[in-house]
């Protein structure tokens, strides 16, 4: 059993989760409450990533973040070291690639909310901010619950795009899918089993208790 | 802190509307689905900015398209009941109410909530969610949300259309019995012709986004151009009367300005002031006292004015006493009894001809100075 490689997936899972909480609400509020030109394309963009393989996604983010590029290059003068095959790397490439994970289930979960209860909401004399945390939060919960849960499960369990940005650097980027891999390739199955197991109770119990929630708030909300 | 609109726009529907409400006014504006009330109500509450608009309350300006000052809606110190009540599903009565006011230092507005739901008849339903009131109970709740803003103009859009007839009939003693305790200007969208001539001091006929005919019920009534645009059949006037006993027969005897009328049993004590809708077609007209006449009711009255329709009949306002009364007949009749303004006849009106529906209690203008709240 690789702990070091669990603890590396959680870690990663965790920075995505709260990178991308913020930008879901944002993003996700906007394509559900705003018509503009372009939208289409906007919702379009989001979506991409999902339909990409993640090889040919991890190619250009390799290409686009490697030493030579501007990216690559800004991060260096900044920050001292390489984006590909970091653990920093890991992150953006990770938040880049469940953009569609978090940000679609946000939207369904604002576009929920009546126009007219936002509305309200505003001849109450709640400002954006309040009726934000005070009316449209707490009734697009269940979207947003959906969408970290989705985006941490698909996280731990990210196999190509990984091995394209991270390589499978231990205690950097070998992350327990990759770690689960490599105990096959080395003929240890016992080790990739337990890996296996304990990788799988840990997506069961987050989508069991993610249906719980949202059964409970959508009782509540009758 | 009289409510004065200005709306012009050509876009995405056409709008050229200009009135005024006073403080304690309740002004209706009606008209048909699409024909744009909604739209100047989402204009004073500042959810949707016409392209040349001006809204001012007591003199400052909400909304001056030409001056550029645009207060955003949760500026706007506005009560509003939406259609659909747009109660928060998440928040329990009393929170619902707690949310509008913000204004309010925390510790008032537990007491202030309950005082409110208390008004509005929902004393003991502090702790429901709205999935666990019923459609008047909720519009209850969204009345109170509104009032507890302490709204400058209060705006009522379509607030009695989702729910049961039975439960709107309530609603509206309800919130006619509501305005003796309300001083700010209110608003009230609706297509149903009743509910204004029952709830308004005033109303405005809007048609296409233009106002077709303004003034109190019995103007608006008497209007061809208002009367076009709601069907000739809308035609009626409401009568203020006194509840002066209770006979055992099943009748209640009421006395109007104009003499007593009798009607089919009104549940309310003895003094209660109401006013009951007469509608054109139910009248009848007389030169000479009738006798032999199964009908109870009998007003002296003097012709005001004759509006002479394209088809056979003819629309006779009447002042019966301190009230209007319009009466549907026809030219024939017009000619062969020599109705002409001025003219004295008798006004009947059969006691059966009116539902229960047709009794309210009467808007608050008509109890001035029972005001209570500053």
């Amino acid at each position: 059993m690789d702990w070091t490689a669990l603890w590396l997936s959680l870690r990663l899972a965790g920075w995505t989760v709260l990178i991308l909480l913020p930008v879901s609400v944002f993003v996700g509020r906007l394509l559900a409450y705003r018509e503009f030109r372009g939208k289409s394309v906007a919702d379009a963009l989001v979506m991409l990533p999902l339909v990409l393989p993640p090889t040919v996604f991890g190619f250009y983010l390799l290409i686009a973040f490697g030493g030579n590029s501007p990216i690559g290059q800004f991060w260096r003068a900044n920050f001292g070291q390489q984006l590909v095959f970091s653990f920093e790397g890991l992150v953006v490439a990770s938040v880049i690639f469940n953009l569609p994970f978090a940000i679609q289930p946000a939207q369904r979960g604002f576009e929920a909310i009546a126009k007219e209860v936002r509305e309200a909401a505003a001849c109450c004399g709640l400002g954006p901010l309040r009726s934000l945390w005070q009316v449209e939060l707490p009734l697009a919960w269940p979207g947003l619950m959906t969408a970290m849960v989705l985006t941490f499960a698909h996280t731990l369990g990210e196999f190509g795009i990984v091995l394209m940005v991270g390589g499978a650097i231990p205690g950097e980027t070998k992350t327990i899918a990759i770690a689960i891999y490599d105990r096959v390739q080395a003929f240890d199955d016992g080790s990739a089993a337990i890996m296996s197991a304990v990788l799988l109770t840990i997506s069961l119990v987050t989508i069991t208790v993610t249906f719980w929630l949202s059964a409970r708030v959508g009782r509540r909300l009758g | 802190m009289a409510l004065e609109v200005m709306a012009r726009a050509t876009a995405p529907i056409p709008l050229d509307v200009s009135f005024r409400v006073e403080p304690g006014e309740l002004l209706a504006l009606v008209g048909h689905s699409g024909s744009g009330k909604s739209t100047i109500l989402r204009t004073i509450a500042g959810l949707w900015q016409p392209s040349a608009a001006c809204v001012t309350v007591n003199g400052t300006p909400w909304l001056d398209t030409s001056r550029g000052v645009v207060l955003p809606p949760h500026h706007r110190r506005v009560g509003m009941v939406f259609q659909s009540y747009a109660l928060f599903p998440h928040m329990t009565a009393a929170a619902n109410v707690m949310a509008a006011m913000g204004h309010m230092p925390k510790a008032e507005r537990g007491p202030e909530a309950q005082r409110l739901l208390t008004l509005v008849n929902l004393g003991g339903l502090e702790q429901r969610r709205p999935a666990e009131l019923s459609g008047g109970q909720q519009q209850r709740v969204a009345v109170a949300r509104a009032l507890a803003r302490q709204p400058q103009a209060l705006l009522l859009d379509e607030p009695f259309s989702a729910v049961d007839r039975a439960t709107r009939e309530t609603l509206y003693g309800e919130i006619a019995a509501l305005r003796a305790h309300l001083n700010m200007p209110v608003v009230l969208v609706t297509h149903d012709m009743d509910e204004a001539r029952m709830l308004a001091d005033r109303m405005v006929v809007i048609e296409h986004g233009r106002m077709l005919s303004a003034g109190t019920a019995a103007e608006v009534m008497f209007d061809p151009a208002a009367l076009r645009a709601l069907g000739i059949r809308e035609a009626g006037s409401a009568i203020t009367a006194r509840i002066a006993a209770q006979d055992a027969d099943g009748l209640t005897r009421l006395e109007t300005s104009a003499g007593p009328l009798w009607l089919p049993r009104i549940e309310a004590t003895i003094g209660t002031v109401v006013r009951v809708r007469v509608l054109g077609h139910e009248v009848l007209l007389s030169r000479t006292p009738p006798q032999g006449l199964s009908a109870l009711n009998v007003l002296p009255a003097t012709v005001e004015e004759i509006s002479q329709g394209e088809g056979p009949g003819a629309l006779v306002r009447l002042r019966a006493g301190e009230d209007t009364i319009l009466a549907r007949i026809t030219r024939r009749s017009v000619n062969s009894l020599e109705l002409a303004p001025g003219a004295s006849c008798y006004a009947i009106l059969k006691s059966m001809a009116v539902a229960r529906a047709q009794v309210f209690p009467p808007p608050a203008a008509a109890k001035a100075g029972e005001a209570t709240r500053g």
